[in-house]
């Protein structure tokens, strides 16, 4: 079943709600090391996807296997939600940004390191004793998340709520924070809605320093072609939950099939959208 | 409201005052209907049964005048001051001037308490209601864990309150109440009695498991239940805890109470007349204020120690789980925290501390009966939370003050005290509606500690 090439394989997966098939029997691959997109027009069951792979749907039917580096494997359609980010060490971001506002960019930081500090403080006994192997625990993510406030630009912000952050700030803080969890799959769900052109290069930038610095194989949904075309070593075509084509950037971007499903029988524009952006 | 700004911002006086005119005769009428058949007819049983009823027409026509006259000046007073309706933002200063009196009221408010025995002496009265305040203070603080930093709703706080209480005072008298269940007396682990004067510093822990482990059985049947459907559960729960001690006779008494609970000992040393008592042994003359004042320093020892157990988990991996749960759940999921374990531990320690809250009011009372342990507990000690600001510390310890002695306080208004009262919290939450101290203090800094204002933070929803 499973290969040292790829982190996880997603097989004949399959999403109905009541009557309604988000996704139907869906195959693909996310190679290691490699940031893999997942595009479609609105309404192909990206999301759905993504919220099967993370744990927040149980899916209809299908597998999806991750193997970590070490060989280790996990069926992640058997895992419970919080399970596939603490065990299986799945860590996602969202469509509509989900940060801690009240919290700061720090605090948000130190949340996402909850299991290790948590066994750490010997399960909060140790802690409220004040025990120094957790003070150092504590001392050490902290200096990890200032680690990842320094690598996003936010260093001097740490202090502010994640919520008096401007909307760019707030979208790497959340790439950030699901880094701080330690992943060995990143999956990101949009996360150059709305940035603006220069945000969108700098998050490219990021995604590949994330990639070259950890080694950590992404996951992304993406309607942003110019970061998609950009930074993408593989993509997967999605449209009414159905894989219409899979493959390298410039294989997929000349299929006509994708230029058809993605912007109706329009081809001029959908090539315009598809030569990478506006 | 558009109308009234219209009218306010119109230059003309003469239509200004027809319109104040206007809004008084609507406010006479409205008042009128209302007070017709409330004061404008009094009924009664006559001596036989039957219905007697008289007209106070003279009363109503003078409530009637009052608001006509009273909505006149209000609406003057508005003019007057600039302001349209509510303003429900208060002026910035507040906040960091709070913040600036909170960090030397806190300590204040410490060596005063800790000098009220030596100020009061013998002000029994004054002892009395001081301990009741930090009882209310320690209640406060412990469902502050829950509501406050957990971001769940409990209206049925008062439960735990009384298992604490209900576990001390039959452990208390009767060792365990194992024989109650399976009707062979002898048949008992450890007979808590031969504690003798130990018993309460042996009890006072095991009310409070007790109460965290009934804390984590309400738990689990609210896990999925978020906001009102939460708070209507933990009411019905507090309800049904209360019930079951009312009508479970044979092992509570019932209605009776229990009555003859050990009265707790100074390590050992009881507090008696006696040749064992404290006096005795100290070669001063007894009085019972002693015990008054050694009550005082438990319950402010007890609430100092939820304090510091509150102020510590909130720097703690699982007060920051707990914090973040409240600003958002699927998030919490998402980086991979247990909401499950989360939820169970801020109910248990929640209800630990309001376990030893009932174990030292059972103690201190000597008799405990299902009536102390009514909806209205629950209902004083939300309000505690809510009105000292969520999650604040000193704001519960200000609001438990504010509320238990200014209860006190308006005590000579009678029957208007509720009203008062009411008046008094509906223009605490005009002027501050996150509570006394809504900012919140973030739990970790990198370069210097900084507060949230109040409108970033969210209030949980369960």
């Amino acid at each position: 079943m499973s290969n040292d090439r790829d982190i996880l394989q997603v097989e004949h997966l399959s999403m109905r709600f009541g009557g309604i098939v988000a996704v139907n029997d869906l195959s693909f691959s996310a190679q290691r090391r490699h940031i893999t997109a997942l595009i479609g027009p609105n309404g192909a069951g990206k999301t759905t996807v993504f919220n099967c792979i993370t744990g927040f749907y149980r899916p209809s039917g299908g597998t999806m296997h991750l193997t970590h580096d070490d060989g280790t494997e996990y069926k992640l359609e058997k895992l419970h939600d919080f399970r596939i980010s603490k065990t299986a060490k799945v860590a996602r971001t969202f469509q509509n940004i989900r940060l801690f506002p009240g919290m700061t960019a720090l605090e948000n930081l130190m949340v996402a390191q909850h299991n290790p500090l948590m066994r750490a403080s010997g399960f909060t006994f140790l802690g409220l004793l004040g025990a120094p192997s957790f003070r150092d625990a504590e001392a050490r993510a902290i200096a990890h998340a200032r680690d990842w406030l320094d690598r996003i630009g936010l260093v001097e912000r740490a202090d502010d709520a994640a919520g008096n952050l401007p909307y760019g700030d707030q979208r790497r803080l959340e790439i950030a924070r699901a880094m701080c969890s330690e992943p060995a799959l990143l999956c990101l769900d949009e996360p150059a809605a709305g940035l603006n052109a220069n945000e969108s290069a700098a998050l490219s930038e990021l995604l590949l320093s994330i990639r070259q610095d950890f080694g950590t194989s992404i996951l992304l949904i993406e309607h942003d072609m110019s970061v998609v075309m950009e930074i993408s070593d593989h993509i997967v075509v999605l449209d009414h939950g159905v894989k219409i084509a899979d493959g390298a950037p410039r294989a997929v971007r000349d299929d006509p099939k994708v230029v058809a499903a993605y912007l109706g029988a329009d081809e001029d524009a959908a090539t315009a959208i598809m030569e990478g952006g506006s | 409201m558009a109308t009234l700004a219209t009218d306010r911002t119109s230059t003309q006086p003469a239509s200004t005052f027809a319109f104040i005119l206007k809004k008084a005769a609507l406010s006479a009428l409205v008042a009128l209907g209302l007070f017709l058949l409330m004061i404008g007819i009094r009924t009664e049983a006559g001596p036989s049964g039957q219905l007697i009823y008289w007209t106070r027409f003279g009363e109503l026509a003078a409530i009637v005048a009052a608001v006509f006259v009273g909505s006149i000046v209000v609406e003057l007073l508005r003019q007057w001051s600039g302001r349209i309706g509510i303003a429900a933002t208060p002026a910035p200063w507040v906040g960091s001037a709070l913040a600036k009196i909170g960090k030397l009221l806190a300590p204040a408010l410490l060596i005063f308490a800790l000098l009220v025995p030596v100020i009061f002496y013998n002000q029994r009265y004054l002892l009395d209601l001081g301990i009741l305040v930090l009882t209310y203070v320690m209640l406060g603080w412990g469902l502050n864990i829950v509501v406050g930093l957990a971001g769940l709703l409990d209206l049925g706080y008062v439960a735990f309150y009384a298992v604490g209480a209900y576990s001390y005072a039959l452990l208390a008298q009767s060792g365990l109440p194992l024989p109650y269940l399976t009707g062979s007396y002898p048949f008992v682990a450890v007979d808590f009695l031969q504690l003798g004067p130990w018993a309460f510093w042996v009890l006072l822990p095991v009310s409070g498991l007790l109460a965290a482990l009934w804390g984590v059985l309400l738990g689990f049947p609210v896990l999925r239940l978020r906001g009102d459907y939460l708070a209507i559960v933990t009411l019905a729960f507090g309800e049904i805890i209360r019930l079951v001690i009312l009508n479970w006779q044979s092992l509570t008494g019932g209605p009776n109470g229990i009555s003859g609970i050990p009265r707790p000992t100074v390590f050992g040393i009881p507090l008696t007349p006696g040749p064992d008592g404290l006096a005795a042994m100290l070669g001063v003359p007894f009085s019972p204020t002693h015990r008054l004042v050694f009550l005082f320093y438990l319950i402010l020892a007890l609430a100092l120690l939820t304090n510091w157990v509150a102020i510590r988990l909130r720097r703690l991996p699982i007060g920051r789980a707990w914090e973040a749960m409240r600003e958002d759940e699927v998030a919490c999921r998402a980086l991979g925290i247990n909401i499950t374990t989360t939820k169970l531990s801020a109910f248990a320690l929640g209800a630990m501390f309001g376990g030893f809250a009932g174990a030292f009011f059972a103690t201190r009372q000597g008799f405990i009966s299902p009536e102390s342990f009514t909806f209205q507990e629950s209902a004083l000690v939300l309000a505690i939370v809510v009105l000292g600001g969520m999650g604040s510390q000193l704001g519960v310890a200000l609001a438990a003050l504010t509320m238990i002695g200014g209860f006190e306080l308006f005590r000579g208004l009678d029957q208007y005290r509720m009203l008062v009262f009411g008046a008094v919290m509906v223009l605490l939450m005009i002027w501050r509606p996150r509570g006394l101290v809504g900012h919140r203090a973030p739990s970790v800094f990198l370069h210097h500690r900084t507060t949230i204002a109040a409108d970033m933070v969210k209030e949980g929803r369960g």
